[in-house]
């Protein structure tokens, strides 16, 4: 397997190191139930969490990764972070990157943004934890570990995800994992909350969250802004919403038995979500941000613990071959 | 003490394949220049005081790009009007229209003049400014358009933004045509493209970013040239970029309506595929469009639909696009690519050579009253020498623009300008600014 240099996106890690993560990923569960929770792995690395947009889940989600692999760890937020004064997110980076962090995660409101950072920083691992409506490969790694406890296998399932799609970062990096993965997609919203050309990606698309139930092994809520939303008229109000799309109890008894609930939260009870789903039997949602420390562990720990040796041992490889090849040359 | 009063010398173009669409000519013959003025076409054995060799080149007249920024006065660390001359002089462009969006706007006379002069004294271009419709740019009241007219302005547009309210469009088009004057359009309805970074479509679903569809560029279009009718008015769309609009203007000039319209190489020789890995040197407004938008660009270019080619030449500091994809400011620069991107066309048949010089050079020059574009005798001599077939590789450090944001970086072109003569002299020459 390639090792993990950065972790940008689904688009650009593999099946294979997506199994890798999920493998290395169930462990820390289990050390974070431990009453001592405290694992050596990352012992002198520095990890710098760089949030230009508020996540207090995520950050504190990487923040306990990082801490309970004995990383230093470092928080900036936005409020706190330069950019606020007009520093570019490039200086920014160069900045965080000379004081040699192992690792950076970013998470910023642009899309592609760690992925630009990722070009330019050369000795340090990018994970992008959110890049605007793009890709959040962490929350992702996050679902699968959940589904996959809950099921054993995800290949052939069936994953609706329900709501704001066009802003949804969550959204587009399951439609590229499912097409490695092997699952399926169905999306449901009202068509001013689906980005054009979205069945591109191989999904099933629905207007009508009750034609979509039946078949769906999880149903995926996302959050809805619903301030924001519904002043930029992308649906009438909340209680429409609600009714239209809003999982509640009786939509959950439509789907299978096995059927679980996920949600990224934070929830909006009473509007993508009813409180007695959210807290219900079939909810994983608290699962999910356990896991989701798990495999921000895993993340870390492929990119700077258990693959750093073999990557340095590979670059001093490829350097004895090049000086192989120029002496040849010279000869 | 005897002074030397002519210094124009004269000049012998010899040998090459001169091609004056104006005047249908495309031969081998000699071009003899005299006084800054185009003295005779033919075979000359008279010797002259330079001589350029232009075997087995095209000489043609210098070219016209009706559509550059040129960010002086106001933003001259990005370009100013030396740079952007020398730019336009290793293109090949004799004369450009420069945009009024700068600080200030070219909304008054005395910046009008003031810019000319400039160019005068840079003596590599002609710079014939195009004023702004609206005082500010902000699209309530009008410029005194006869007055910049007479200082030097040659149409008038909001270039940057659109004149998006339709009751100034409207008297736009009806006080600006009363005079002859002509109304450019930044063709975007502003409510269907806010926020939008590239082309609304599978892209930008992909990356996660907002898009602007190409109906925001075909309902404005479609409802100026209903205003054109409406007011009997001169109307130009500007860096055409959708397949429709191209369609509305093909109709609209079947119709018989005073409309035209422009298209830039990028959107005829890329497609929005250019910004999957975030590339901000491919990001401008309009932006860059599928495949489908492309094909009709060429279609509208072959059947001269699309009769003036024009780079919406827009210079940017790194600092404005090195900062990720929907942070970037739009454009990118265009003169040094103009011509050997433009060649495609005639290499892919959609235009013969003689077209494709017609739409950079008599084509807007007739839509603009400008004493350009052609190598009559007796017309200014504004000369552009190229070698179509040269293959070089674009080195974007290399480009004489102040800014070095174009997307064809590292990437090899075929054909280049070799030698430029602005009013009878020589300006440029294989690779260098001369004088
Ligand atoms: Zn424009």
């Amino acid at each position: 397997m390639r090792p993990l240099q950065h972790v940008l996106g689904i688009a650009e890690i593999s099946r294979e190191q997506i199994e890798y993560l999920l493998q290395l990923g169930q462990p820390f569960v289990d050390l974070s139930r431990r009453p001592v929770k405290k694992a050596p792995t990352l012992r002198g690395k520095t990890v710098i969490n760089l949030f230009f947009e508020n996540s207090t889940r995520t950050r504190t989600s990487f923040e306990l990764a990082g801490k309970r692999l004995s990383a230093d760890v470092i928080n900036i937020s936005a409020s706190t972070s330069a950019t606020k004064k007009g520093e570019s997110l490039l200086d920014t980076g160069h900045t965080l990157a000379a004081m040699q962090p192992d690792v950076l995660v970013i998470r910023d409101s642009r899309a592609g943004a760690c992925h630009f950072l990722a070009d330019f920083l050369e000795n340090t691992a990018v994970v992008n934890a959110g890049d605007g409506a793009h890709e959040h490969p962490t929350q992702i790694l996050t679902d699968l570990l959940t589904l996959k406890q809950a099921w054993g296998d995800i290949e052939g399932r069936t994953i609706t995800i329900v709501g704001d799609i066009a802003h949804s970062r969550v959204a587009r990096s399951h439609l590229l994992a499912a097409a490695k993965m092997g699952y399926k997609v169905r999306l449901v919203a009202p068509k001013t909350l689906l980005p054009v050309r979205i069945e591109r990606f191989g999904c099933k698309v629905f207007n009508d969250f009750d034609a979509a139930i039946p078949g769906s092994d999880a149903l995926y809520m996302l959050r809805v802004q619903s301030e924001r939303l519904q002043s930029a008229c992308f649906f009438p109000s909340i209680r429409e919403y609600h009714e239209a799309y809003g999982l509640n109890m009786q939509r959950l008894d439509a789907a299978g038995n096995h059927t679980v609930v996920l949600h990224p939260g934070p929830m909006n009870r009473g509007v993508e979500i009813a409180s007695d789903v959210a807290d219900g039997a079939r909810s994983r949602i608290l699962d999910q941000v356990e896991n989701g420390v798990a495999v921000r562990m895993a993340v870390l720990t492929a990119l700077c613990g258990g693959q750093a040796e073999p990557k340095k041992r590979a670059r001093k490889k490829e350097q004895a071959m090049a000086a192989q090849k120029a002496q040849r040359k010279l000869l | 003490m005897l002074f030397v009063v002519n210094t124009m010398s004269d000049l012998l173009i010899r040998g090459g394949r001169v091609i004056d669409p104006a005047n249908g000519v495309d031969k081998a013959a000699d071009v003899w220049i005299e006084n800054g003025r185009i003295a005779a076409i033919g075979k000359h054995k008279a010797k002259a005081d330079t001589v350029i060799d232009a075997k087995g080149q095209i000489v043609a007249p210098g070219f016209i790009d009706m559509h550059v920024h040129l960010r002086e006065p106001g933003q001259e660390w990005k370009e100013d009007i030396e740079s952007g001359s020398r730019a336009a002089a290793a293109s090949g462009v004799t004369s450009m229209c420069c945009m009024p969006n700068t600080e200030p706007r070219l909304d008054h006379a005395g910046v009008v003049r003031q810019i000319i002069e400039r160019a005068e004294n840079v003596g590599l271009c002609r710079l014939h400014p195009i004023a702004a419709v609206s005082k500010n740019l902000e699209g309530k009241q009008l410029t005194e358009m006869r007055e910049l007219s007479r200082a030097g302005a040659v149409a008038f547009s909001d270039d940057g933004r659109p004149i998006w309210n339709a009751g100034i469009m409207r008297r736009a088009l009806e006080y600006a045509s009363s005079f002859g004057f002509l109304i450019v359009q930044h063709a975007e309805e502003l409510e269907l493209t806010k926020g939008g970074v590239i082309n609304e479509g599978w892209i930008s679903t992909q990356l996660g970013v907002d898009g602007m569809p190409v109906e925001g560029e075909d309902s404005m279009v479609a409802r100026d040239i209903m205003l054109t009718r409406l007011t009997d008015g001169r109307y130009h769309v500007a860096h055409i970029s959708s397949g429709r609009s191209v369609e509305l203007v093909r109709q609209a000039k079947a119709e018989g309506l005073n409309v035209s319209a422009e298209a830039a190489p990028h959107h005829f020789a890329l497609t929005e595929e250019e910004v999957l890995n975030f590339n901000a040197d491919a990001k401008m407004n309009p932006p860059l469009r599928t495949e489908e938008n492309r094909l009709a660009i060429l279609e509208g270019l072959r059947d001269g639909t699309i009769e003036i080619i024009a780079t919406d030449h827009a210079p940017h500091h790194e600092d404005d696009k090195r900062c990720g994809l929907e942070c970037a400011a739009f454009g990118i620069v265009g003169l040094e690519t103009m011509l050997p991107v433009s060649l495609e066309l005639v290499r892919n048949n959609i235009c013969s050579m003689s077209d494709l010089i017609a739409k950079m050079t008599c084509n807007p020059a007739r839509l603009l009253g400008l004493e350009a574009g052609t190598l009559s005798v007796g017309a200014p001599a504004d000369v552009s020498i190229f070698d179509p077939d040269a293959t070089w590789t674009l080195d974007r450090k290399k480009l004489f623009s102040k800014s070095k944001n174009t997307p064809w970086h590292g990437r090899e072109m075929t054909g280049r300008v070799t030698h430029t003569i602005m009013d009878g002299r020589l300006v440029y020459a294989n690779g260098n600014i001369v004088a």
